[in-house]
């Protein structure tokens, strides 16, 4: 029994759900970690530095394995997502005519699917405008000492700067970021909850870090297409 | 005072339900809220009507009968008391208040606001107890040594009186406040540790058998919660049966 528990009962799936989110937060930070640069001052060094590391992180084998970790994680949160929500959905089959849910929740921390859903959305959209150009679009060129670049600066540049809909695809990352928000402020402190890791001293501080990151992170996400778009128009 | 119900009329189990209008007058604010209830239900008899079907028991707080979803809140909306113990002073003249039963797959309804929650005593034959042969040689209690904090802190989810309340304000219809203070309440006591490891896992099997929902860790229940049960239980719960589905061989 002890096998099926660990993948089929309902505290099995939360374990799931905590582990997955716990590793796609460690996610975030290197992936911020790594676009920060886009926001310095357009330079050919700041673009060459940038797709210095775009290249290191389509050809360095390590980071096509943690890629790989990265997708599967994020399918296996979505899909055990979903599982949940379809069994909590039907715990409920009769819903109350009167239900005053803000008295004793916040409604984010009862929003977890509605903003997992955008977030889904707003990953497949960023995974086409960049992701999958990086692959398998036809992104021009340049020699350095030999070595081949691809100039996805240019194109991240082009994309929030200059393309006809760049202030569309502005706001849908800020849109996607603001879901992010509200997922990290009850999904940071919720992972810990899940797998029992909780402290009469240590919750409260893993609690403000958690709303400190759930805000800081998205919003540093949030301000790279705006800053760049300051910047080409400026 | 005067009062406009709406109160949830179900004939028994089959029946799809409906909510029906009435009205109370001369409330008294000093009433609880299961004595105004009385009154209609007088008057509804006297008037060769059916009376509304509510559980109730000890009308002191401690049975967690009184199971009503008053208003959108488990037992109205003050906090940590049963519906038995809310009062008419809550409410103001002209009020309207709808009163719906617990709503839940595993909780199914009877007759109007009284619901089957049979599920919970099964939860508890799956492992709620401990094994102790009552042949004459049992151990005094007092006679182990037990540490006050751990004594505190089993007797706090000792307090669960059962009520589903929890069942009721999660949007989930989750049990994992009620099982985790179960759980909790043993695991913490040298009596219960024995068998701590297949009690987590049977009771959380019969949970999910019996149709509860899963935990988004939302916090409602510890707010509804009559006995403000905290949900430090949930996080013991989560960890009991994290170690004991790794580690037992059953």
């Amino acid at each position: 029994m002890s096998n099926s528990a660990l993948l089929k009962s309902s505290l099995a799936k939360k374990y799931w759900m905590s582990i997955t989110g716990l590793f796609l937060i460690l996610f975030l930070i290197g992936h911020l970690a790594g676009n920060i640069p886009l926001m310095f001052e357009i330079n050919r060094e700041t673009a060459h530095g940038f797709n210095e590391y775009a290249k290191f992180m389509s050809e360095n084998p390590l980071v096509q394995i943690v890629a790989w970790v990265v997708k599967i994680a994020i399918l296996f949160h979505a899909v055990d997502g979903v599982l949940l929500t379809m069994q909590n959905n039907k715990a409920r089959p009769v819903k109350y005519k009167v239900e005053n849910a803000n008295a004793n929740s916040s409604w984010f921390s009862r929003a977890m699917m509605p903003m997992g859903l955008l977030i889904f959305a707003f990953i497949c959209i960023h995974l086409v405008n960049f992701w999958a150009e990086m692959h398998y679009g036809s992104i021009p060129t340049y020699k350095v000492r030999g070595e081949e670049y691809r100039d996805l600066y240019t194109v991240v540049m082009k994309f929030f700067g200059k393309d006809e809909l760049a202030i569309m695809w502005i706001s849908i990352y800020i849109l996607g970021m603001v879901a992010l928000a509200f997922h990290l402020i009850h999904g940071f402190q919720s992972a810990f909850q899940s797998v029992g890791l909780r402290h009469k001293k240590y919750t409260p501080i893993i609690e403000k870090i958690g709303y400190a990151f759930a805000i800081i992170v998205p919003l540093i996400f949030a301000l790279i297409p705006i800053v760049i778009h300051i910047r080409v128009n400026g | 005072m005067k009062l406009n119900l709406r109160i949830w009329r179900q004939d028994g189990p089959n029946d799809s339900g409906r909510l029906e209008n009435y009205t109370v007058e001369n409330v008294s604010p000093d009433e609880s809220f299961l004595e105004m209830l009385d009154e209609l239900n007088e008057k509804l008899v006297s008037e060769g009507k059916e009376p509304v079907a509510f559980d109730h028991d000890c009308r002191e707080g401690i049975c967690g009968m009184c199971s009503m979803f008053i208003n959108g809140e488990a037992h109205g909306p003050d906090r940590a008391i049963t519906t038995c113990q809310l009062h008419m002073r809550r409410f103001k003249d002209g009020d309207t208040i709808t009163i719906e039963p617990w709503r839940a797959a595993a909780f199914p309804v009877i007759k109007d606001l009284v619901v089957d929650r049979t599920a919970f005593d099964r939860i508890i034959q799956a492992g709620g107890f401990v094994s102790v042969n009552t042949s004459g040689n049992t151990i005094d209690a007092n006679a182990l040594p037990i540490n006050k904090a751990d004594a505190d802190n089993a007797f706090d989810a000792a307090t669960c009186i059962g009520c589903g309340a929890c069942v009721a304000t999660c949007k989930n219809s989750s049990a994992m406040l009620f099982v985790s203070a179960k759980v909790s309440q043993l695991a913490l006591l040298p009596q219960g540790k024995v068998e701590r490891q297949e009690r987590v896992l049977n009771m959380v099997e019969k949970m999910d058998e019996e149709g509860f929902g899963n935990c988004s860790n939302t916090g409602a229940c510890e707010v509804e919660c009559p006995k403000e049960i905290s949900l430090d239980n949930i996080a013991r719960m989560n960890r009991e049966y994290l170690k004991a589905s790794l580690s037992s061989e059953k």
